[in-house]
């Protein structure tokens, strides 16, 4: 089997970036990280099929050895349309969840290891509203909200 | 017969549509959810009589002769979750129109609850029946989805909390899932599981252990297996009742019913057993201790589910007919019981106004009935005879001793040990909510309270409110139903006995999809 190099480099960074940012605090950024992996994958299904070949469509002229495989584009299309209908719904989810914060109800505040954590140092837990503000969804300009 | 199959992922798929249409109708809507059970529900019983009389039954969908197109299979395994998963379905869904009624639907949105609800039996029953790992794939994402708007239906603030965890578990599981059937394609040609059963010998073992790792991961998320359950006990209580029944009852049981594909079809060698037997033990000692911990009656019937989970894993991983055997009348017995005690605990929510044992008391005398529905299931879970509890343990007990290792009597030691500490566990919640007085609850003194640590944002005691008939009625015949696995034990083991036969070997599931046993070979 041979594989183009190229795309399993792509594969690859892609790979990194994506599990970077789904280790991250921000939804935003594990969605976007989500993106990533799934089309890392999509990329190793392809990679999977073997060697590129022409379009598989009987012809009586193109023997099957010069064709690629079709069943792994099927499922790539599959997986995208999942992909496509779990980050919509991750959108909703995510709107969702800015809205509470937006309303003041929230509970969600970050403990104080949480900021100290972010704030690199260990010992100052200042200012800790603020800090939270302005790692929510969208930060909004101060005096808005 | 074989034409019934595809009715069972097709009667909700087209109810949950219809449902959806009629969202201005709720009392139309719920009539449609009921009908389309109800169908479901006769169909897997046809199926499973015809499965066990004459034989499992496959059908290629479309006319594509497998291993090119879609299979669905039904075995006698399949055939037996798919009338299980139907009765829970529909037992929950009369509590949660019960519930809708009582409440001016304000806990259920109705015009997304029901096709939603449909949408998640499809997923479950597609993921039962499918006969090729990327349809398999699609049942899962399909239950998926549906379970994400379920646990967080209404969209508060606590249930947006516990979905988001549960929601990025469940995506990294379904991308390790893919990837593994990606890597099964690149090293066989296919994802039809009786032909990866068929090719699976013809790679380096090296290679097998990968793949049987990267699948088992995958389905160990979604089965909350030690050390891969920490999302459970986190996500499922904040979801209404109903909902936490029934994801409690059934999602985690797909993930155990495809480990057991996966460890006897797929890769039906004994490589991995040892440390599934660990994996086991872990997760059944873990989950109880955390169990144990708990102060909340939904947090702590969540540890117990995951604990519970050990025993079917215990059950799988001794690669025995027996053991195959055990497990299946486990899963059957722990689907029922399960579910019946997250009903409970939502009547116990209901007449107490709160899920904690530290504020509750007095419900003995305040519902009898509720009392009666919580204590029978809490002595089934915790294996006291003659319940099924009792009969699916003895069973993976006796298993284990034919296998005879240290291990396997280690195994047995932990699962006597951990069904006393889930009955100490719920025999608790009764002492404290049910027995004790309602004027004892403030300042009481107790050891049993001491250690044990209540829910991150737990909600303040709510308003009793009284519990609709329809609700008790559909938690009362789930606790027959359970009675009725210890009344029709033999049959049931018969079922379950002829699946462990059946399933010792790959080659009759692979001959139920390659009759002639050869097949297209490309």
């Amino acid at each position: 089997m041979s594989a183009s190099l190229t795309l399993v480099i792509v594969m690859a960074v892609l790979y990194a970036c994506g599990i970077y940012l789904m280790l991250e605090r921000s939804m935003t950024r594990v969605l976007v990280g989500f993106l990533l992996v799934g089309n890392a994958t999509n990329i190793l299904i392809i990679l999977m099929a073997g060697a590129p070949g022409v379009a598989p469509i009987v012809d009586g002229e193109t023997t099957s050895a010069e064709m690629s495989d079709p069943l792994p584009q099927a499922l790539v299309l599959t997986a995208i349309v999942i992909t496509f209908a779990v980050s919509a719904f991750l959108l909703a989810l995510i709107y969702r969840s800015w809205r509470l914060s937006q309303e003041g109800e929230d509970d969600l505040e970050d403990d104080e290891a949480d900021v100290a954590m972010r704030v690199g140092n260990t010992g100052v837990v200042a200012e800790q509203t603020d800090e939270v503000e302005a790692d929510s969804e969208f930060a909004l300009p101060k005096d808005d909200a | 017969m074989n034409s019934l199959i595809p009715l069972v992922v097709l009667i909700p798929l087209l109810g949950a549509a219809s449902a959806l249409v009629l969202s201005k109708r709720p009392r139309a809507q719920r009539i449609v959810t009921l009908l389309a059970l109800t169908a479901v529900l006769a169909v897997g019983s046809i199926l499973l009589f015809v499965v066990h009389t004459s034989g499992p039954l496959s059908m290629q969908v479309g006319g594509w002769a497998a291993p090119f197109g879609i299979v669905l299979v039904v075995d006698r395994l399949s055939a037996l979750m798919v009338v299980v998963s139907a009765v829970v379905l529909l037992a929950v869904l009369v509590f949660s129109v019960g519930q809708g009624l009582a409440d001016g639907d304000s806990e259920t949105p109705v015009s997304i609850y029901y096709p939603t609800y449909l949408i998640l039996t499809t997923g479950v029953l597609n993921a039962f029946i499918a006969g090729d790992l990327f349809n398999l794939y699609v049942g899962f994402e399909i239950l998926l989805v549906a379970s994400y708007v379920l646990i967080t239906l209404g969209g508060t603030e606590q249930r947006i909390r516990a979905g988001t965890t549960y929601i990025v578990v469940s995506l990294v599981s379904s991308m390790i899932f893919l990837v593994s059937i990606a890597m099964i394609y690149g090293a066989l040609g296919t994802v039809n599981i009786a032909d990866i059963s068929r090719k699976m010998g013809e790679i380096p073992v090296d290679v097998q252990i990968i793949l049987h790792i990267l699948l088992l991961t995958a389905f160990g998320i979604k089965a909350a297996v030690f050390p891969l359950s920490f999302w459970l006990p986190d996500s499922y209580p904040t979801a209404p009742a109903p909902v936490t029944a029934v994801f409690a009852g059934l999602l985690t049981k797909v993930g155990v019913y495809s480990i057991i594909r996966a460890e006897t079809v797929i890769f039906p060698g004994p490589e991995l057993n040892t440390a599934l037997m660990v994996v086991a033990l872990l997760t059944m000692v873990v989950g109880v201790l955390g169990a144990v911990a708990q102060a909340d009656i939904k947090r702590l019937l969540s540890f117990t589910l995951v604990s519970h989970i050990g025993y079917m894993i215990l059950g799988v991983s001794l690669g025995s007919a027996a053991g195959t055997a055990a497990a299946t009348y486990y899963i059957v017995h722990h689907i029922i019981v399960q579910t019946t005690l997250f009903l409970a605990a939502g009547l116990i929510e209901r007449v107490g106004g709160s899920t904690s044992i530290n504020k509750l008391g007095g419900l003995l005398a305040a519902a009898p009935a509720v009392a009666i529905l919580y204590f029978l299931p809490a002595l089934n879970l915790g294996g006291i005879p003659p319940f099924s509890g009792f009969l699916g343990k003895v069973a993976l007990f006796q298993a284990a001793a034919e296998q005879g290792t240290p291990l396997a009597y280690i195994l047995i030691g932990a699962g006597a040990l951990v069904s006393l500490l889930t009955l100490y566990a719920l025999v608790r919640v009764w002492n404290l909510a049910f027995w004790r007085t309602t004027d004892e609850v403030e300042g009481y003194e107790s050891d049993l309270l001491t250690n044990v640590s209540e829910a991150p944002n737990a909600l303040a005691v709510k308003k009793a409110r009284s519990v609709p008939r329809l609700m008790l009625a559909a938690t009362g015949g789930m606790v027959l139903v359970g009675f009725a696995l210890t009344i029709f034990a033999g049959p049931l083991f018969g079922i379950s006995d002829k699946v462990g036969e059946s399933l010792e070997s790959p080659n009759s599931y692979v001959e139920i999809v390659f009759p002639a046993g050869g097949g297209a070979d490309d």
